[in-house]
């Protein structure tokens, strides 16, 4: 393809290549990145496609380079992307938590395959969730998104751009394997009718600005460099200046607001499919390829005359607590299959706190769930 | 009967200061401050556009400068200035973009990234500075420590090679190169003053003391003792060789300029593919 | 300043001046300024300051000849010298 602009029209393109398309349409202009299957696709892509649009496709060293220069990228004013898997996943780790205590937007895309190390290189898995969650050292609070299909990898790369653009956050974008090298039906809306949000920026002049103080939303407006603000950023604790303040209070203060500005607005970045659970005396929560693998055993149990319905999570991180506690004083037992040893299940379990069974379906990754066995947990949760 | 109009704090540097954080938390005699004056000072007469001037550093004593220059500035993680700022370079090409760190986050934990920076000739000056040791931590082993020298984790005398870090610059593909001790403040001016007008990855290193801890574990006890050593041990050898300026514990130290020319950058080579994209 | 033989036209040569100044609460005592100064302008100073460091003292104020290097080596930022207006320094010469 040659096209020298955001695409529109109906397409038929792999996961990889709709994240790649749906980042440029939300105005991503920057992608650093270092090749790791199943991720690769991505950057192929946006290597041929950044220098038509007047961005900047840069090969580094390894993970950790990429994710700094994502950062760096970013405080330069440029929308930036990086995308990865597993062992490039954990080299990021570091400089995720650089970005979440800088609140520096960017997107980060795990396309997940089996592990630990080396592992699957070419298989799916989703077994980094909760790394995903809790991967860099520290307190801290994340936005994750989990897709389960090219079209809504392309969306949700360009509402991943929004959310971090708005909360002043990276967001990650867990999708897998399976999804990621799928081709399907994308379609690609006008650019004009694509929603895209810009990081605020500051209202006064410079001497003035606090860049580390959060506005009503708890998230401070954003100057950036060459802006004339002469900003300081620091991965130390640090004040509303931007100064490093490593004291109990200091970090109090700090770590509280950053952990607020996702909490208090979870209503806005949680995102949720609830389908056929009026009814329901079963209910699957899952995300990403799985819950799509779910559709099938949901369907025949369903058939059956079992009343089976769907949570899927689309945001995972911040963790939809409210819809699962809401499910589970409904049903009897929840489902929770997914490609691990059961991570999101431990959530679930969390949230339900005895209300509800819970019934996890775990499977190591390679492929996908045998649907037979996520309908056998229907069966065993029915009764 | 004095100017006073030159003053815009306390001091004529403050200007360039966030002068509310000075005192600054380096010890006495440490050469960290020495480097950041010769630096502001290169940078005053650079004649660049001050609002278009981005420090990053990482993690040291070293990397605390970013947090005391009243510029924009970026305080990383440990041993990834060069990657932060080859994307803020990217990002904004306008801006003139500068590392400021220590030998141990430069050449230790980031000696990938200095490697491949300077392969690609991305446009960033690069201003080390060599204490010979990590400071921050307490005086360990690092990559430039010499041979024989004494630190917390090498107690009986280091036994470990050092990176020749204006070797490894140039071979890595820096297009300038240049090394002087915090005791050359005026030269060393100069050459940052030189780096900052060169297009490309550009290298200054600086010899610095720190007398708490390289200084203090190898009969140096003050910074005066590390100074006077350079005095007497420095030479200024233009054009030397740079595979022929080593450090030993002991010997001469040979500064001067030793790299100095011109290679497409980074920027210049992607820009060139405009055409056939 | 002391000159061992007056020089001819000192009252038409304009020789650079300055007066230093030191902002004693921010020295830390490393006497690079007191070792380096080239004019032995400075001494260390015979009191501390708050922090228990021994500022420099000004003694030869005259003899200071503007080169700036107590100001370039000092890691505190804590001395300066203003270069004083060349119709000043002929006053004082
Ligand atoms: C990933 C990581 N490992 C270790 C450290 C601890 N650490 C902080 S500074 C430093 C060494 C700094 O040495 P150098 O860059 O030479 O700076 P100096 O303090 O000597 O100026 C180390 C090892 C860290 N901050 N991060
Ligand atoms: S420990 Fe060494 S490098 Fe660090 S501030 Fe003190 S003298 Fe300087
Ligand atoms: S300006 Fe030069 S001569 Fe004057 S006090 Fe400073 S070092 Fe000495
Ligand atoms: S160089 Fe600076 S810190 Fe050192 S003694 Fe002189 S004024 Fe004080
Ligand atoms: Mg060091």
């Amino acid at each position: 393809m040659s096209e020298k602009s955001p695409l529109s029209g109906v397409f038929f393109m792999t996961g990889d290549t709709a994240c790649a398309e749906g980042a440029i349409s939300a105005g991503c202009r920057f992608f650093a990145g270092y090749p790791i299957t199943p991720a690769t696709e991505i950057a192929e892509r946006m290597a041929e496609r950044m220098p038509q649009i007047s961005g900047t496709y840069v090969q580094m060293e390894d993970e950790i380079a990429s994710m700094n220069a994502v950062l760096g990228a970013s405080w330069a004013g440029v929308k930036a992307m990086t995308a990865t898997s597993g062992p490039g996943f954990s080299l990021m780790m570091e400089n995720l938590g650089l970005g979440i205590m800088t609140e520096t937007p960017c997107v980060l895309v795990n396309v997940q395959r089996g592990g630990p190390s080396t592992g699957l290189p070419t298989l799916v898995a989703q077994a980094d969730m909760m790394q995903a969650r809790w991967g860099s050292h520290g307190a801290y609070e994340i936005i994750a998104l989990s897709p389960n299909s090219p079209q809504e990898l392309f969306f949700l790369t360009i509402r991943a751009f929004n959310l971090s653009e708005k909360y002043r956050t990276p967001v990650l974008i867990m999708t897998d394997e399976v999804v990621g090298h799928m081709t399907e039906r994308v379609v690609i809306p006008p650019h004009k009718n694509i929603a895209r949000y810009a990081r605020r920026k500051p209202q006064v002049p410079p001497g003035e600005f606090l860049p580390y103080k959060g506005s009503d939303d708890l998230v401070p407006p954003m100057a950036n460099a060459g802006d004339g603000y002469r900003i300081h950023m620091t991965g130390l604790t640090h004040d509303e200046r931007g100064y490093p303040d490593t004291t109990a209070e200091a970090q109090g203060r700090l770590i509280r607001r950053l952990i607020d500005k996702i909490q208090t607005n979870k209503d806005d970045i949680i995102e949720v499919e609830e389908d056929q659970l009026d009814d329901a005396d079963v209910a699957i929560c899952s995300y990403g390829i799985s819950a799509r693998v779910a559709l099938l055993p949901i369907e025949q149990a369903r058939q059956e005359g079992i009343k089976v319905g769907l949570l899927r999570l689309i945001t995972v991180w911040p963790f939809p607590e409210e819809h699962v506690r809401r499910v589970a004083k409904n049903v009897k037992a929840i489902v929770v299959p997914e490609l691990n040893n059961g991570q999101i299940a431990l959530e679930v379990e969390r949230c339900v706190a005895g209300a509800a069974r819970v019934i996890p379906v775990p499977h190591m990754g390679g492929d996908i769930h045998q649907p037979q066995d996520i309908l056998d947990a229907i069966h065993r949760g029915a009764k | 009967m004095i100017d006073e109009q030159v003053l815009d704090g306390l001091h004529p540097m403050d200007k360039l200061l966030r002068a509310d954080r000075i005192p600054h938390i380096w010890c006495p005699g440490c050469g960290i401050g020495t480097v950041v004056y010769s630096f502001l000072s290169a940078l005053i007469k650079s004649g660049l556009d001050l609002d278009k001037v981005a420090v990053v550093s990482g993690i040291g004593c070293t990397g605390r400068a970013a947090g005391y220059i009243n510029l924009d500035s970026f305080h990383t993680t440990h041993g990834r200035a060069l990657p932060f700022a080859t994307g803020l370079k990217l990002g904004n090409p306008e801006l003139k973009v500068v590392v400021f760190s220590g030998d141990g986050d430069l050449i230790s934990i980031g000696g990938n990234h200095f490697i491949h920076a300077a392969r690609r000739n991305m446009d960033i000056a690069v201003i080390c500075v060599n204490n010979f040791t990590y400071g921050m931590t307490g005086g360990q082993l690092g990559p430039t420590t010499p041979i024989r020298a004494k630190t917390t984790t090498s107690p009986y005398g280091n036994t470990e090679h050092p990176f020749n870090l204006p070797y490894l610059a140039a071979a890595s593909g820096a297009v300038y190169v240049a090394r002087w001790t915090s005791l050359d403040a005026r030269r060393t001016e100069r050459a940052i003053g030189e780096a900052l007008a060169k297009k490309g990855f550009s290298f200054v290193e600086v010899i610095a003391p720190c007398p708490t801890l390289y200084g203090n574990m190898n009969k140096m006890k003050t910074g005066l003792d590390q100074m006077r050593f350079y005095e007497e041990n420095s030479v200024i050898r233009h054009g030397a060789e740079p595979k022929d300026v080593d450090i030993t514990l002991n010997g001469q130290i040979i500064v001067g300029k030793f790299v100095d020319i011109e290679k497409p950058t980074y920027l210049d080579l992607r820009d060139n593919i405009g055409s056939i994209v | 300043m002391k000159y061992w033989r007056r020089p001819l036209d000192l009252d038409k040569v304009c020789l650079p001046r300055a007066e230093v100044r030191i902002i004693e609460e921010r020295c830390k005592g490393c006497n690079y300024c007191v070792t380096y100064c080239p004019r032995n302008v400075l001494v260390t100073g015979e009191k501390f300051n708050s922090k228990g460091y021994y500022p420099p003292h000004v003694k030869n104020q005259d003899e200071c000849a503007s080169c700036g290097l107590c100001q370039m080596i000092c890691p505190e930022f804590a001395i300066y010298h203003i270069v004083q207006r060349p119709e000043v320094a002929e006053q004082s010469v």
